[in-house]
């Protein structure tokens, strides 16, 4: 604003009089003028200032280890870990490496983090759609729940949660009072124990079917899509997709004699034994990450939402389209566009989030390598980088899907 | 009046309003169109007072009506009231806030968050009184501020270590928020810049910071910083906490200025550079003062966050308010009262986000009016 | 942002200290000493209402403050987990950790630690509530077992229960207290670490004698201070005021004595040159005269360091045991100071 009189001389002497002096300056005065070669010399700078942060830095690490006596190699990890792990999705013992330790730990972050992502963005979208409800006392109630739980921290509500969850639920031995269904989900302050399903002979024949099940919708999906196209009919396809991937397997297992026995936990000596446990560690963590996440994609998903033209919703509604039609094929097909940069780092945020797992003891990668493993032996830098490394590429690989997912979704726009 | 047999007539058009129908007005009306519109509406409402029926009565009774607030210990508390604990928390209020800063210092940090009031004044309000000279003390502030805390020159020096409780939060909170702004600027301009070595340098950082947990970067701080340091130095722990806090929250602050950045029109820049600007000329006079008014609300936003981010410092040993509450539980006296001490430290964190995040909806509403493409 | 960075950095190495001297100069240079400690430990290291740190571990970090800067007061106390003990340590942010640490030979020798001795023999056990009837750790397969991450018992546990083909399900947290709180909801069946934990933990239940510490004691546990590789002189003034308290009680020196026989030359040379009488080992170690005369005024001698904080007559309520002197069929054996 007051900037446009101020600049007015230097406009003027711009190019003709900096050659003229040209040739009373030296060489160096020159080449800095030229905008050209500033910007390579610039850039050397930069490079250079950089090298030599880093060299200094590296010779100070290098100073220190040998200070200490200590060598940089990642020999460890093949040497056995020698701790247990109490949620591990492949076998593992305390006989077993520190790198496998390490992939239990980092199976574990994935874990979370894709359970995590599912549930956040379900409770998510159903809140943020919720908001906009156009009853008052729902959306008020909602954005109650999105300002309190957004302006808290995430680490305050994991411990919340997580004593709940010790403290609330029952004992082992309690639990055969109250908190079980039909005597084979039992949730205890242990974990929540249900029955697990054991495939038999002929078992094959049912996940064949659903596979088959599977892709047969998705042909037919596309087929359905091209006929909408051509004739503009319209065909149910997720239900009839819904229907054959649930009812075609489900048919072949009663054909195949249910070929299904299942582990039904039991109470024996302290615990319940048998059976699929989800850990209360998990449990709290998944929970209290859900909700924290999901009061952001809230927010998000109405914001995107708001952003799309009312004459969209008008248009639409004089149509004769439902308002659930109109939210479900018109308006969030639109709004994704919009919902999708910040979703993404939203999911981000709760992969990074899902760290903190190590106050409440959730056995994730910075528990067991940057945990356990950096305190047994000592090797600081190298666990740091195998722990930074991996969130690294997570980052990435989450980035990628869902960039990968925008410019999809993009070219519907034209 | 009221007699049927008068009339009157009126000339088109000036006719008083009649009052609306009653259904259409009113309390009534209000409650058909808000809560009862449709069988969805009726079922939602049900739902909801159902909730709030689930909810809200309990919670009075445990937090209000049973609670107790003036105890010696938990069984005393066990004996008045079956609701929440407070007198806990009453106890030991000052540890949450003050951490174990000394008791005859503890003005010194009472004056620190006065002075920081009248520092952020004239940052917050266009009107404030002698705005120009305010300034200056504003960017003198952080300087008097740690010259508060830390003592020396005439006050009694209190190390790092004493600090804690909400006073440590501030102090994270704070600083992070006032270095990481300058630094996120520079690194927004560098991942716009036009030189492929700047650009490449600054993008890595940021996407190297925005890549990896905080909890991580702490712990980098307080295990593997001191590798990096010449041999035989090392600094303070809250030293190398608040580096790696501003580095932080300046990745993410990078990518909020860059927004603003890339909303503003490409006419502007061909502008500035027609005018003859040089490269901070244009970014100083024309580009960072759109860009960043634009950003204001993303950056209380990324305030907010690191705000909140304040309490990971637990993890790394620092006693920060949560830190403190969750140490005073081990009191064998006060036993068992997590929910207490956990409630009343997010009631404090609310009440400062969501200040914060009010603020944020105020300047959105105030910047509104132009500046939008 | 680099040179913001380096200018920050350089800027910042300047206010830093410079341990280059040796850990002793700088102690002195500072005048404070900086103990690492347990971040919450009733009776080895913990903090009263008002913030100030006491217990068994303490004692001797105030011991050592005296013995080096002549007051014991001039300590800064800072509280470590299992987990940040060693960094605190090896980053030069503490002088020395009095931290219930276990010897152990990778410790020792891969994570570069010198260990000065014990100031406690321990051994690993299991504590159970009465009422889960259990009498011997071997019963314990299916239990779920509260831990400290980051410990030797952690890796012990796991040891003994593979031995013993014992099933269990390891809950880990990060310190004393949330495994207190874990076992006190029902999370737990058993909190398994070392033997004087046990109890210590127990001292702070609402009803400890509902709660059982079990026969096995399954490890080794001693328990020393710990201070850098490469500090010789250091090492030597920790392991010596240790030796100097323990020596006391040997001795018959004690908190209230020890000022009337360091007045003057007694008949026993050790007693003399223990406390600077004759001879001059402070010296030798570069300190006063007066060091172990100061660090036995300030907390007594060995004996009474364990019955003040740990022994029958507290809560914590351990008896001498291994911790016993030599004389008495314990393990506490001073060399000479010679």
């Amino acid at each position: 604003m007051a900037s446009i009189d101020t600049p007015a001389p230097p406009s003027h002497s711009n190019r003709p009089s900096a050659h003229s002096d040209s040739g009373d300056r030296n060489l160096l005065a020159r080449l800095w003028y030229d905008k050209k070669t500033r910007g390579v010399l610039l850039q050397i700078l930069t490079v250079a200032l950089l090298l030599a942060f880093v060299s200094y830095i590296t010779s100070n690490a290098i100073a220190n280890l040998e200070l200490l006596g200590k060598t940089f190699s990642f020999d460890f990890l093949s040497e056995p870990a020698h701790y247990d792990i109490n949620q591990t999705l492949i076998e593992y013992s305390s006989k077993a490496t520190h790198l496998r330790a390490g992939i239990v730990g980092m199976l574990n972050t994935l874990l979370i983090a894709v359970c995590g992502i599912i549930l956040a963005t379900i409770l998510g979208f159903l809140l943020g759609v919720l908001r906009l409800s156009p009853n008052w006392l729902v959306s008020n109630m909602v954005y109650c729940y999105i300002e309190f739980v957004r302006n808290t921290p995430v680490l305050l509500q994991i411990l919340l949660v997580h004593g709940l969850v010790v403290h609330v639920l029952p004992k082992p031995r309690d639990a055969l009072e109250w908190a079980n269904i039909s005597d084979a989900v039992f949730f205890t302050n242990r974990g929540v124990f249900s029955p697990m399903p054991l495939p038999q002979d002929g078992f094959g024949w049912v996940t064949a079917t659903f596979v088959l099940a599977v892709v047969g919708s998705i042909i037919f999906a596309r087929w359905a899509k091209k006929r909408q196209d051509e004739t503009g009919q319209h065909l149910p396809v997720f239900l009839i997709s819904l229907g054959a991937v649930f009812g075609l397997p489900l048919l072949a297992y009663l054909l195949a004699g249910s070929p299904l026995g299942w582990d039904i936990p039991e109470l024996k000596g302290f615990n319940f034994r048998g059976g699929f446990v989800i850990r209360p560690e998990f449990l709290a963590l998944w929970i209290a990450l859900s909700l924290y996440t999901a009061a952001f994609i809230a927010e998000i998903v109405r914001a995107g939402i708001l952003a799309i033209d009312k004459g969209q919703w008008e248009a639409s509604l004089a149509v004769g389209m439902s308002r659930s039609r109109t939210l479900n094929l018109v308006i969030i097909p639109q709004a994704m566009r919009v919902i999708v940069p910040p979703l993404t780092s939203q999911y981000l945020n709760l992969t990074k989030n899902s760290s903190l797992a190590i106050a409440i003891g959730y056995m994730d990668v910075v528990a067991t390598v940057g945990g356990i493993t950096l305190m047994q032996t000592g090797k600081e830098m190298e666990t740091m980088i195998i722990v930074i490394g991996f969130y690294l590429s997570v980052s990435l690989f989450i980035s990628s899907i869902m960039n990968w997912y925008n410019n999809r979704i993009k070219l519907v726009e034209r | 009046m009221s007699d049927a047999s008068t009339t009157e007539s009126y000339a088109p058009g000036t006719h008083p309003d009649l009052p609306p129908p009653l259904l259409e007005s009113g309390a009534i009306y209000w409650v058909r169109k808000n809560l009862l519109s449709s069988w969805t509406n009726i079922g939602l409402t049900i739902a909801g007072v159902y909730a709030l029926w689930l909810i809200v009565p309990p919670f009075y009774d445990w937090a209000f009506a049973d609670a107790v607030f003036t105890a010696a210990d938990r069984s005393e508390c066990q004996s008045l009231g079956d609701g929440a604990c407070w007198a806990f928390i009453q106890e030991r209020f000052t540890i949450f806030i003050y951490g174990f800063y000394p008791e005859a210092e503890r003005w010194r940090t009472i004056v620190t968050f006065a002075l920081l009031f009248v520092a952020i004044g004239p940052l917050l309000f266009d009107n404030f009184p002698h705005r120009g000279k305010a300034m200056l003390f504003s960017l003198s502030y952080p300087f008097i501020a740690a010259w508060l805390l830390l003592g020396g020159f005439g006050l009694t020096p209190v190390g790092t270590d004493e600090f804690g409780g909400m006073l440590l939060n501030l102090i994270v909170g704070i600083t992070g928020i006032t270095f990481s702004l300058p630094i996120g600027i520079v690194l927004a301009l560098g991942r716009a810049s036009q030189l492929p070595a700047v650009r490449i340098i600054c993008i890595s950082f940021i996407e190297f910071i925005r890549g990896v947990p905080l909890i991580t970067l702490l712990f980098l701080a307080s295990t593997m910083l001191s590798y990096f340091l010449p041999p035989g130095t090392s600094f303070d722990l809250l030293m190398r906490v608040l580096i790696m806090v501003t580095l932080f929250a300046s990745g993410y602050l990078a990518e909020v200025v860059r927004g603003g950045l890339q909303a503003i029109p490409r006419g502007q820049y061909e502008a500035a550079d027609s005018m003859g600007l040089k490269y901070w000329q244009s970014m100083r006079l024309i580009v960072l003062p759109q860009a960043l008014k634009i950003s204001i609300p993303g950056i209380v936003n990324t305030f907010i966050g690191l705000f909140k981010d304040t309490t990971l410092v637990i993890i790394i040993g620092l006693f920060d308010m949560l830190g403190m509450g969750r140490s005073s539980l081990a009191d064998a006296k006060w036993a068992g009262l997590s929910s207490e001490v956990y409630i009343s430290i997010a009631v404090f964190f609310f009440l400062f986000c969501f200040a914060m995040s009010r603020y944020s909806l105020y300047l959105e509403r105030k910047l509104e009016t132009g500046h939008r493409i | 942002m680099k040179r913001i960075l380096l200018g920050a950095i350089g800027a910042l190495a300047m206010g830093a200290t410079a341990a280059s001297a040796g850990t002793l100069a700088d102690v002195k240079a500072r005048g404070s000493l900086v103990c690492i400690v347990n971040s919450g430990f009733v009776g080895f290291a913990s903090t009263d209402k008002d913030g100030k740190w006491q217990g068994y571990d303490v004692d001797y970090c105030k011991a050592t403050a005296a013995a080096v800067l002549g007051d014991p007061s001039k300590v800064k106390y800072k509280p470590a987990t299992g987990k940040t003990r060693f960094t605190i340590l090896n980053s030069g942010e503490g002088d020395v950790l009095w931290r219930n640490t276990t010897w152990t030979f990778v410790r020792d020798v891969d994570v570069k630690l010198a260990f000065q001795g014990v100031n406690y023999y321990d051994g690993q056990g299991f504590m159970v509530n009465k009422k889960l009837g259990v009498k011997s750790a071997k019963d314990l397969d299916g239990a779920s077992v509260c831990i400290q991450t980051g410990t030797t018992t952690e890796l012990n546990l796991a040891d003994y229960f593979r031995v013993n083909k014992i099933k269990y399900e390891p809950v880990p947290t990060e310190n004393n207290e949330e495994s207190r709180r874990n076992i006190l909801a029902g999370r737990c069946d058993v909190y398994t670490t070392d033997a004087s934990g046990l109890a210590a933990t127990r001292a702070t239940f609402k009803d400890p004698e509902n709660w059982v510490i079990l026969p096995e004691i399954i490890s080794k546990e001693p328990l020393g201070p710990v201070t850098r590789h490469g500090d010789d002189n250091w090492s030597d003034i920790i392991r010596w005021v240790k030796n100097a308290i323990l020596a006391a009680e040997e001795l018959g020196i004690t908190q209230a004595n020890v000022e009337a026989m360091a007045a003057k030359a007694g008949n026993n040379p050790e007693i003399n040159r223990l406390l600077g009488t004759e001879g001059d080992l402070g010296g030798m170690l570069g300190l006063d005269k007066r060091w172990a005369v100061n660090a036995i005024k300030a907390v007594g001698n060995f004996g009474e360091i364990f019955e003040r904080n740990i022994g029958t007559k507290t809560p914590v309520g351990l008896e001498r045991g291994l911790n016993a002197l030599w004389t008495d069929g314990g393990l506490q054996y001073t060399p000479p100071f010679r």
